[in-house]
């Protein structure tokens, strides 16, 4: 579904990604975890179109990416970020948020559309005409993904979903996007620092140090501590450490 | 007793009424590490802050007994509140980025927090800086010490945060969510170096989070608070042997990398942890 080969994205005189290659199937989740400044985020939003800055070859079923892409891509491709406080609109109420993107591409029936999303999220009908200030942090990431899945995409772009939530509202919004990818065939990549929370959603995992893809590792590898590179041993190590505590 | 607190009630108007926020927390404290891990909105961050006064005027408190060191909070001037406050009791928030001056270096704000407390000159007061750079584990101080708070990183931040409210030699220092913003590798380094200060310098910490098992590993004791109210507290060591179903959701609703799970299990709020 997804192709990526030697990616490279500089930012002046800094390469911030240096030949990043892995591929995702039709309906699988692939995981890119590293710290901050890895260049994880960065592979995500060339992948996205937000970086029209890049070089190499990315494709997303069968179709070559360009630079400016397509209104039919940002139908097929939408992308889900770690704050959703930051990506809904203060002053719009969830029913225009929802109906933006349907407005965009011209799709009709946005009353019953917005109604099936909303209970295809688990939120309550009444959530419909609030404003994000008027939402636990939970649902407002669930209007984010219910925004997501409005134009009917097939790729998902996930960078942190969860890093912003408790870690209950983090379970709930976890077996979401799984119910989510189970019902609709989705193809996922998520982004996160959180080994436990990327290997539960995804079985394959891409491991970034300083520009690079260092490891491409099974989740069952990762939990099995079957690890090559060193990097991925210490990020494991850090995690299985504090769930012995 | 560093922190005494005993029925501490916390409560904000609103239009529909007064919303209690937090009802009848307990706890003490003393020369020790103790983690309050809550969701948000539990009212952990708000127990702490009552402690150095630090809410919105329009908050209602509460108290059969609240007391620093003996003094008590409840009738205490705004000018021994202030004698308290990054003084004796220091406070280390999430995020560097907004809580460090952003157009003065590293270096003049950790000599500006010694200095009004030790009253030295300028140059004592940038010797201090420099040294207390280097209790962070910063290796090149002067460096960090001329530079401004955007040309650090995160975890870089952080130390200075920490740096700053150690130059008054304080005794009890309450770190709301101090690495919720930083990488994993980060946070444990953060972590370590404030457990290693805070028991060499016998102060108190009060460490507040939401991640229990990451508290429970730096802290002595820890007190899980629930909508307002402390429903369990556990020995660092006694995690694992967690009554209150809250406490066991929380762990259980984790995923991890020993045992993996299909699903993770969804937290069922029984009505009754309220009461």
């Amino acid at each position: 579904m997804i192709s990526v080969q030697d990616l490279r994205v500089r930012f002046g005189p800094v390469e911030a990604v240096r030949g990043v290659t892995f591929a995702v199937g039709e309906g699988s989740s692939f995981g890119i975890v590293g710290e901050s400044g890895s260049g994880k985020s960065t592979v995500l939003r060339a992948l996205s179109g937000l970086n029209p800055d890049w070089s190499g070859r990315m494709t997303i079923a069968g179709t070559a990416l360009t630079p400016k892409r397509s209104r039919d891509f940002f139908r097929r491709v939408q992308m889900v970020f770690q704050d959703p406080y930051g990506s809904l609109h203060p002053r719009q109420t969830v029913d225009r948020a929802l109906s933006e993107p349907l407005l965009v591409h011209g799709i009709g029936d946005i009353d019953r559309r917005i109604r099936q999303a909303l209970s295809e999220v688990a939120l309550p009908a009444a959530a419909r005409f609030r404003y994000p200030h008027q939402l636990s942090g939970g649902q407002r990431q669930r209007v984010a993904i219910a925004r997501a899945l409005m134009s009917e995409p097939e790729v998902l772009l996930l960078d942190e979903p969860t890093s912003a939530l408790d870690v209950s509202v983090q379970a709930e919004v976890l077996n979401l996007l799984a119910d989510l990818q189970d019902r609709r065939k989705l193809t996922y990549v998520m982004v996160s620092h959180n080994l436990a929370v990327v290997a539960h959603l995804c079985p394959m995992v891409g491991v970034m140090q300083g520009g690079e893809m260092v490891e491409m590792i099974s989740a069952e590898d990762l939990r099995a501590g079957r690890t090559r590179h060193p990097h991925t041993a210490d990020l494991r190590r850090l995690s299985t450490e504090l769930e012995e505590a | 007793m560093l922190v005494e607190m005993q029925n501490l009630t916390i409560a904000f108007p609103t239009p529909q009424g007064m919303s209690q926020a937090v009802r009848g927390v307990s706890m003490t404290l003393g020369q020790e590490k103790l983690g309050i891990v809550g969701e948000s909105g539990s009212g952990k961050s708000i127990s702490a802050r009552a402690i150095l006064r630090l809410l919105p005027p329009q908050a209602v408190v509460t108290a059969d007994v609240l007391r620093f060191d003996g003094i008590d909070i409840k009738t205490a001037s705004e000018r021994q509140m202030r004698a308290i406050r990054g003084r004796r009791a220091g406070l280390i928030l999430q995020d560097p980025k907004y809580s460090l001056n952003p157009i003065m270096t590293a270096g003049s704000q950790i000599a500006e927090a010694w200095r009004n407390q030790k009253k030295g000159s300028r140059r004592e007061a940038a010797e201090a800086a420099l040294d207390l750079l280097s209790q962070v584990q910063i290796r090149d101080v002067r460096r960090v010490a001329a530079a401004y708070p955007h040309e650090l990183s995160g975890g870089m931040g952080q130390r200075v945060m920490i740096a700053m409210m150690l130059a008054p030699d304080p005794e009890l220092l309450i770190a709301d969510e101090p690495t919720s913003a930083l990488d994993a590798t980060v946070q444990a380094e953060i972590l370590r170096l404030m457990e290693d200060l805070v028991s060499r310098r016998g102060m108190g910490l009060m460490l507040i989070s939401h991640d229990l098992p990451l508290v429970s590993h730096f802290c002595d004791r820890v007190a899980v608070m629930y909508a307002g109210r402390v429903v369990e507290e556990l020995g660092a060591g006694e995690l694992l042997h967690a009554k209150h179903p809250y406490t066991r959701g929380l762990l259980e609703c984790l995923p991890t990398l020993s045992h993996p799970k299909l699903r993770l299990p969804v937290m069922a709020r029984d009505p009754a942890w309220l009461a």
